[in-house]
């Protein structure tokens, strides 16, 4: 799988000359298509990074992995990943992933996109597809802004935030993703920070030994657009600031007591105001036929399976 | 109906334009249906949920016309023949997302069962008012290919050749059906599986590390990997080299966007479909396609009856227009009639090719019901003739 020496070339013309660096990720990125897009500071990357240690530990094959993504900063993490990799439209990963694995169900396959891009745009097609328990991994960087529009507001951006939309501060109401994500049937729901990088590769792990509907939320630092817009500083004050509010769900602070959530347990304790404990941890682990076991069961019962 | 004998539905049946539709995408070898229910396009979704499930295909209702198309590009890129199935307002969701698959070069079909509009207008009656929005309702330029069946049989065969012209391009085809013709209820008699010529995507001919995604020869359609072949896949809206990669400089971008425009303009012999009557020397050409070219037929041949000299010319394929084939018919006419259940559309097109030699005369309608005879031999000139022989 190594790339066409004049792709290097067109892409990276400085580092021809330079001794070949090493990266442990070398064998699953797109080491040819680097250096990415992401401003410094970004947490993008480093989800990428743990994401991709996450499905080497699940044992899921290069050949086996899809990534989908919709538009905006964390949709580009399909470009990096070595994988077969569709950029899509605003919003419409998701869909567009369902029709890959039903058209292939041997595959795996993650959405990689942002807050906006799964819930503004896309919120409709994320409701529908956790309520059929569709067989996908949907991963969302939330850095509570639409960051490469330049920080505008979105369904994240926390009440009060300052944003270039929202000079004043925003008196919207952002969602609860881990709450909305098991309300509509998600059979596996986690949130991290991009500080939790061994954590958030661990629930990467787990997640991708699992099927059905799994949502991971990534709490990532956008200094450049969020960060600045509040006076947060760089990129690790910003994840400073977060975790300073940081609370491990099941851990003393954390709420509630224990680490794994039953089947309807309350998770209004895990919306997200930036003067209030930030609440991560895995909420909802539980199993639940997918779309395809259905869709199986069914025909089958009824005799018109081919 | 006997699907356990196999896939294809053979022998004469009598069913609707939209059951025979997707009767022709099953025999082209569709087996991924996404869509979303809406008049009067229902009953192809309902014809595909009883069908694919039963011959290994996959139906699946998504939560709107975006998710449905955005769905059959999914399915198609990882190697199965997709369709979706709608109507006006469905059709103007998936806009964005068709541009999608012309980028993308993503083959699929996409079926529009014309209804009145604007908007909700009128669900449950006839239009044909999409058809410059099928010409260029997404955004930047492409270039769309468009099929117009003008009974449940060609219905049939047009979504068959769809099928094969999606694949042989590497491109979303559309089939421009009108409510008349999907509710109407015929004779289809449906060939032995292998009777028609369908194409298949070219699939990559060199190894994953020799793969180049955007490669073209002469042909301008490049070989297609699928998701799960092992060639690292690397898809993108943005405006992309050869390799896949997301360059968006003008260089690129005028590499890119003249290609996927000639690949379909240089490609005639590949959809270009037409109905000639009576033409060779007719001084008046009707033009008319879907339903409102049953209409037109009718009107020529009592025309004709008269002893008038009245010819028919019906695109099949109606964008990219059967431009050269339509001035041939044309040569020696002193009047171009075109008829067409909307206020004037595809007349513009008539009229840019006419470009003033000889007048055109427009036959409209703001939607609701099929187009008589009567008033296409008015517009031809023979409203006396008519009138006289009621």
């Amino acid at each position: 799988m190594t790339p066409p020496s004049d792709e290097r070339r067109v892409l990276t013309p400085e580092t021809e000359s330079a001794p070949p660096r090493h990266h442990p990720l070398d064998s699953v990125l797109r080491s040819e298509v680097l250096p990415h897009i992401w401003c410094p500071g970004c947490g993008i990357g480093v989800a990428l990074g743990a994401f991709l240690q996450g499905l080497d530990r699940a044992g899921i094959p290069l050949e086996k992995r899809v990534l989908v993504g919709g538009i905006g900063c964390s949709s580009r993490v399909v470009y990096y990943a070595r994988a077969d990799a569709y950029h899509t439209t605003h919003g419409r990963a998701i869909p567009f992933a369902t029709g890959i694995k039903l058209a292939n169900p041997s595959l795996h396959v993650t959405v990689f996109a942002g807050d906006g891009d799964l819930f503004a745009i896309g919120g409709n097609h994320f409701i529908h597809a956790a309520r059929r328990n569709m067989d996908l991994l949907v991963v969302c960087i939330n850095n509570f802004n639409y960051g490469m529009t330049g920080g505008q507001a979105g369904p994240t951006t926390p009440h009060d935030a300052k944003t270039t939309t929202t000079p004043s501060g925003n008196f919207e109401f952002p969602f609860n993703l881990p709450q909305l994500a098991a309300a509509v049937g998600a059979v596996y729901v986690a949130r991290w920070t991009t500080l939790d990088v061994r954590r958030l590769r661990d629930c990467f792990t787990e997640a991708a030994g699992k099927q059905g509907f799994r949502f991971v939320e990534v709490l990532a630092p956008c200094p450049v657009s969020f960060g600045k817009n509040n006076d947060i500083g760089s990129g690790l004050d910003e994840m400073d600031y977060y975790r300073g509010l940081e609370q491990v769900w099941g851990t003393p602070g954390g709420l509630p007591s224990r680490i794994e959530v039953r089947e309807g347990s309350d998770l209004s304790g895990t919306d997200i105001s930036l003067h209030r404990p930030i609440i991560v941890g895995k909420f909802v682990d539980r199993a639940r036929p997918t779309f395809l076991d259905n869709y199986k069961a069914v025909l089958t019962a009824k005799g018109k399976a081919p | 109906m006997t699907p356990e004998k196999g896939p294809v539905l053979t022998g004469a049946h009598f069913m609707l334009g939209d059951q025979a539709c997707a009767e022709g995408a099953i025999y082209a070898g569709c087996r991924f249906f996404a869509g979303y229910p809406i008049t009067p396009a229902t009953e192809v979704a309902e014809r595909m949920a009883e069908r694919l499930p039963s011959i290994g295909g996959q139906y699946i209702q998504m939560e709107d016309e975006i998710g449905s198309i955005a769905a059959v590009l999914g399915a198609s890129v990882a190697g199965v023949r997709a369709m979706t199935a709608t109507s006006g307002p469905g059709f103007s969701l998936m806009q964005e997302n068709l541009g999608l698959g012309f980028m993308m070069e993503v083959p699929c079909v996409v079926v529009n069962v014309q209804r009145g509009g604007p908007s909700t207008g009128l669900p449950t009656s006839v239009g044909q008012q999409d058809m410059m929005q099928a010409r260029f309702g997404s955004h930047g330029d492409y270039q769309a290919i468009a099929y117009t069946p003008s009974s449940p049989q060609e219905a049939f065969e047009l979504t068959i050749q769809a099928f094969s012209t999606a694949e042989r391009l590497r491109t979303p085809v559309l089939v421009m059906m009108d409510e008349v013709v999907g509710h109407m209820r015929e004779r289809v008699v449906i060939p032995e599986p292998g009777k028609r010529t369908i194409a298949s995507r070219r699939l990559p001919s060199v190894p994953p590390s020799e793969y180049r995604p955007y490669r073209v020869d002469d042909d301008l359609v490049p070989e297609m990997a699928l998701a799960g072949g092992g060639y690292s896949v690397r898809m993108t809206s943005l405006t992309h080299d050869e390799l896949g990669r997301a360059v968006t400089d003008t260089a690129t971008q005028s590499v890119l966007v003249p290609r996927l425009l000639r690949k379909v303009i240089e490609h005639r012999e590949v959809y270009e479909q037409y109905e000639l009557r009576h033409v060779k020397d007719a001084e008046v050409l009707v033009v008319a396609y879907g339903i409102t070219g049953r209409s037109a037929t009718g009107a020529v041949e009592t025309a004709r009856a008269r002893g008038a000299k009245v010819g028919l010319f019906r695109p099949r394929t109606v964008w990219p227009f059967p431009s050269e084939a339509f001035l041939r018919a044309a040569r020696t006419v002193r009047r171009v009639v075109v008829a067409e259940i909307n206020m004037g559309q595809v007349v513009l097109e008539i009229e840019r090719l006419v470009a003033g030699r000889c007048p055109v005369v427009r036959v409209t309608s703001p939607g609701g019901e099929v187009l008589s005879p009567e008033r296409i031999l008015e517009a031809c000139g023979q409203e006396r003739a008519v009138k006289g022989k009621r």
